[in-house]
C-alpha cells in the first residue's frame, strides 16, 4: 500500500502511524518499569541535587561569606546562574506560545518537553535570588502584605521587586499552560490505566476530561488566548530581568539596548538547551519518529537566526560604547575585551557568535553529534555571557583603589551543580510519569503533508487495531 | 419521559465530518461528538457558536490592571508615602511593569478557571464518556432523537452509510 506524500512538505511524523500506535508509543514507556538508563540518570541527578542542597544549607547556616563575593563584586556567580536559568526557560514559552500563534506545526513534537523545561528552569532560577538574600526564611518580605510594621509596603519603584512579580507570574502562567496542555493526555492515560492508585490519581488530575467537542472548542480558544498572553509575558520577563542591570548607573550595565539584547540572549540559550534535551530524549525514550531530523533542523535554523541578533547586540554594544565618548563606558568595554577577564569574553564570542555559524550547512544540521556538541557550547557561551556582563562590569569600579577580582568558592560551584541536579531530577520524573509528547496534538498533525490532509491513519487496517485491543 | 440517543462510532475524522453534516441536514440534533483530538471544522459542522471566553479574558485582565495600579498608588502615595530618591509619590511609569504582570496573571489564570467552570471540569468531576477509546482512536457522534419524526433505525442507517463502524441505540430515563 503506497501513500501519497506531498512533494512540497515533509510529514511531521515519520512512518505510517495509526492513532492507536501514537497512543501506544508515547504511553507505553510510562506504564512499564523504568529503564536502566533512566535509573542511572536519576541516581546521578539526585546525587547532584543532594550535594547542591547540602552546600545551600551550609550557606544558609553560615552566611553568604562562604561565597567569593567582596565589597566591589557584590553580584557574581549566583546572579549569573539566576539570569542563565531564567533565560533557559524562555525558549519553552517561545516554542509553546509564539510558534502556536505563528501556526508552526512542527512545534507539536517538542512543545510539551520544552514547556516542562521552562517550569523546571524557572524553579532553578528562583532558587538563586532566594539564597542571595542571606536570610531566605524572610523571603516573604518581598510580597506586599499587611504587616505590623506600619504597614510598611514594598518599594514599587525597584526593578528587583518588578522581578519578583515577573518571575512569579511567569511561573504560574507557564505551569497553567502546561497543565492545560496535559489535560487530554492525562485522560488518555486514565482510560488506559487498569485501576488502583494510578487510575485514581489520573482520574483526579484529568478533571473529568471526556473529549467532548464542546469542551475541545472552548479549550482550543483558551489555549490561543493563553498563548497570546504568554508571548508578551516572556518578552516582559527578560526585559524586567535586564532592568535589574539597566536601571543602575554602572558603566556596562546602564544601556538602553539591554531589554532586546537580554530577550534575544535568553531565547538563544533556551533554544540550545531545548536542542540538547531533545537529542537526548529522542534517543533515550526511543521517540525518533516523533522528534525527527526535521525538528532538529528547524531548531538549528532558529538558533542561527536568534544567534545573529545576539551577535549584532554584542557589536552594537561595543560601537555605542566608543561612539558615546564616555570614558567610563569606553573603559568598561575595553576592560571586557582586554582586561584580566578577557579570556571569558573571547570564549563567549567564540561559543555564541562563531559556533552557530556552522548551522548554515545542511550537512552539519543533519549530523546529530555535531549539533549536540554545538548546543552544549552555546549553553556554555550563554552562561559566560551573563558572567562577563555581571562580573567584568563590577570588578574595576570608579575608584582604582577598590578594584578587585572575583573567584567562586567550591560552595558556590556546588550550589550551581545542585541547580542542575534539581533540573534533571524534575525532568527525569516528568519523562517517567507524564507523556513527553503532546499525544492529542501529534494526532492532529499525523496526516500533515500526507494524502487526505489531516488524518493519516485511514490507510491502516482497522482489523489489526481490534486485534490489539483483545490481546 | 425518556431520552433517546444514537451513538455512532467512527475511525476516521473525514467520515465523521461528513456524517455530522449529513445528520444535521436531515434535521437531527447533534448532542455532542467525542474525539481524541480537536478535529478542524467540527465545531462549525456541529453548529457551535464561537466561544465568548475572550471577553472573560479581557474583562479579567482589565480588572487586574486596574487593581494593580490602584494598589500601587494607594500604598505609595496614600497609605505611607516614602520619599525614594526624590521620586514623586505617584510615580506612574514605575508602576507599569507590575501592572502589566498582574494584568497577564489575572487574564491567564482567570480564563482557564472560566474554562473549567464552563466545561464543568474539576478534580473528581464525573462526566459522561460514551467509550473509553475516545481518548485514544475512536470518534463517537451522539445524536439526540426528538419526537416521532425520526426513527432510530433510520438514524443508524444514515450513520452506517457514512462509515460508522458501530452504532448503538441508547435509551435513558430522565431524572427529575
Amino acid at each position: 500500500m503506497t501513500e501519497a506524500v506531498s512533494a512540497l512538505r515533509e510529514p511531521l511524523v515519520d512512518g505510517q502511524k495509526t492513532l492507536r500506535a501514537v497512543t501506544n508509543d508515547i504511553c507505553r514507556p510510562l506504564e512499564g518499569r523504568p529503564t536502566r538508563l533512566w535509573m542511572a540518570g536519576f541516581v546521578v541527578a539526585v546525587t547532584m541535587l543532594i550535594v547542591g542542597g547540602a552546600s545551600i544549607l551550609y550557606t544558609m547556616a553560615t552566611g553568604i561569606g562562604t561565597w567569593g563575593l567582596n565589597p566591589t563584586v557584590g553580584w557574581a556567580f549566583d546572579i549569573t546562574n539566576f539570569v542563565f536559568w531564567v533565560g533557559i526557560g524562555h525558549a519553552g514559552t517561545l516554542i509553546s506560545a509564539v510558534l502556536l500563534l505563528f501556526r508552526a506545526r512542527w512545534r507539536t513534537g517538542v512543545n510539551r518537553s520544552a514547556e516542562a523545561m521552562t517550569i523546571f528552569a524557572v524553579m532553578c532560577a528562583g532558587l538563586f535570588p532566594l539564597i542571595h538574600m542571606g536570610r531566605p526564611w524572610l523571603a516573604f518580605w518581598v510580597f506586599p502584605y499587611p504587616n505590623d510594621r506600619g504597614s510598611l509596603w514594598v518599594n514599587w519603584r525597584s526593578p528587583l521587586l518588578w522581578d519578583v512579580f515577573a518571575i512569579s507570574t511567569y511561573f504560574l502562567i507557564s505551569l497553567t499552560f502546561w497543565y492545560l496542555g496535559l489535560l487530554p493526555d492525562l485522560a488518555t492515560l486514565r482510560d488506559r490505566a487498569r485501576g488502583g492508585l494510578r487510575k485514581t490519581l489520573l482520574r483526579v488530575a484529568s478533571l473529568g476530561w471526556n473529549g467532548s467537542t464542546r469542551t475541545w472548542h472552548r479549550y482550543e480558544h483558551t489555549s490561543l488566548l493563553l498563548a497570546g498572553l504568554a508571548t508578551p509575558l516572556v518578552f516582559s520577563v527578560h526585559t524586567i530581568v535586564s532592568f535589574d542591570f539597566a536601571t543602575s548607573v554602572i558603566p556596562g550595565w546602564h544601556t538602553t539596548i539591554f531589554p532586546p539584547y537580554f530577550v534575544a540572549g535568553a531565547i538563544f540559550s533556551g533554544l540550545a538547551m531545548v536542542l540538547t534535551l531533545m537529542l537526548v530524549a529522542r534517543k533515550v525514550m526511543a521517540l525518533e519518529s516523533y522528534i525527527t531530523k526535521r525538528h532538529i533542523g528547524a531548531m538549528c535554523k532558529l538558533i542561527l537566526g536568534v544567534g545573529g541578533i545576539v551577535a549584532t547586540a554584542y557589536a552594537t554594544e561595543f560601537f555605542i560604547a566608543w561612539y558615546s565618548g564616555n570614558p567610563y563606558e569606553q573603559f568598561a568595554f575595553f576592560n571586557r575585551a582586554r582586561g584580566p577577564m578577557a579570556g571569558f569574553y573571547w570564549m563567549m564570542v567564540f561559543c555564541n557568535v562563531l559556533v552557530p555559524q556552522v548551522f548554515w550547512f545542511r550537512k552539519v544540521r543533519e549530523n546529530l553529534w555535531l549539533v549536540f556538541a554545538c548546543s552544549l557550547l552555546i549553553n556554555v557561551g550563554m552562561w559566560l555571557e551573563r558572567f562577563v556582563i555581571i562580573v567584568t562590569s563590577l570588578h574595576r569600579d570608579f575608584l582604582p583603589s577598590s578594584w578587585s577580582s572575583y573567584q567562586p568558592t567550591a560552595i558556590e560551584v556546588l550550589a550551581f551543580v545542585g541547580s542542575f541536579g534539581l533540573f534533571f531530577t524534575c525532568f527525569l520524573l516528568f519523562c517517567r510519569f507524564l507523556p513527553v509528547i503532546a499525544i492529542a496534538e501529534i494526532k492532529g498533525v499525523l496526516g500533515y503533508a500526507r494524502r487526505g490532509g489531516a488524518a493519516g491513519h485511514e490507510m491502516a487496517s482497522p482489523a489489526r487495531d481490534r486485534e490489539e485491543v483483545m490481546t | 419521559m425518556s431520552k433517546r440517543w444514537i451513538h455512532g462510532t467512527f475511525e476516521d475524522e473525514h467520515q465523521l465530518l461528513a456524517a455530522t453534516a449529513a445528520v444535521r441536514e436531515q434535521g437531527y440534533r447533534v448532542e455532542d461528538i467525542f474525539t481524541p483530538y480537536p478535529v478542524h471544522g467540527l465545531p462549525e459542522a456541529m453548529g457551535l457558536r464561537p466561544s465568548r471566553l475572550g471577553v472573560v479574558c479581557f474583562v479579567l485582565g482589565a480588572i487586574g490592571c486596574a487593581l494593580a495600579l490602584a494598589f500601587q498608588y494607594w500604598t505609595s502615595a496614600t497609605d505611607w508615602p516614602i520619599n525614594v530618591g526624590g521620586k514623586p509619590f505617584d510615580s506612574l511609569p514605575a508602576f507599569v511593569p507590575i501592572a502589566f504582570e498582574i494584568t497577564i496573571l489575572f487574564a491567564g489564570l482567570g480564563v482557564v478557571l472560566a474554562l473549567f467552570l464552563r466545561c464543568r471540569l474539576g478534580p473528581g468531576a464525573s462526566s459522561f464518556q460514551p467509550d473509553p477509546r475516545v481518548t485514544d482512536d475512536r470518534f463517537v457522534l451522539v445524536v439526540r432523537l426528538e419526537g416521532a419524526t425520526h426513527t432510530a433505525a433510520e438514524c443508524q442507517k444514515l450513520l452506517a452509510a457514512h462509515g460508522a463502524v458501530h452504532t448503538e441505540d441508547r435509551l435513558e430515563e430522565l431524572v427529575a
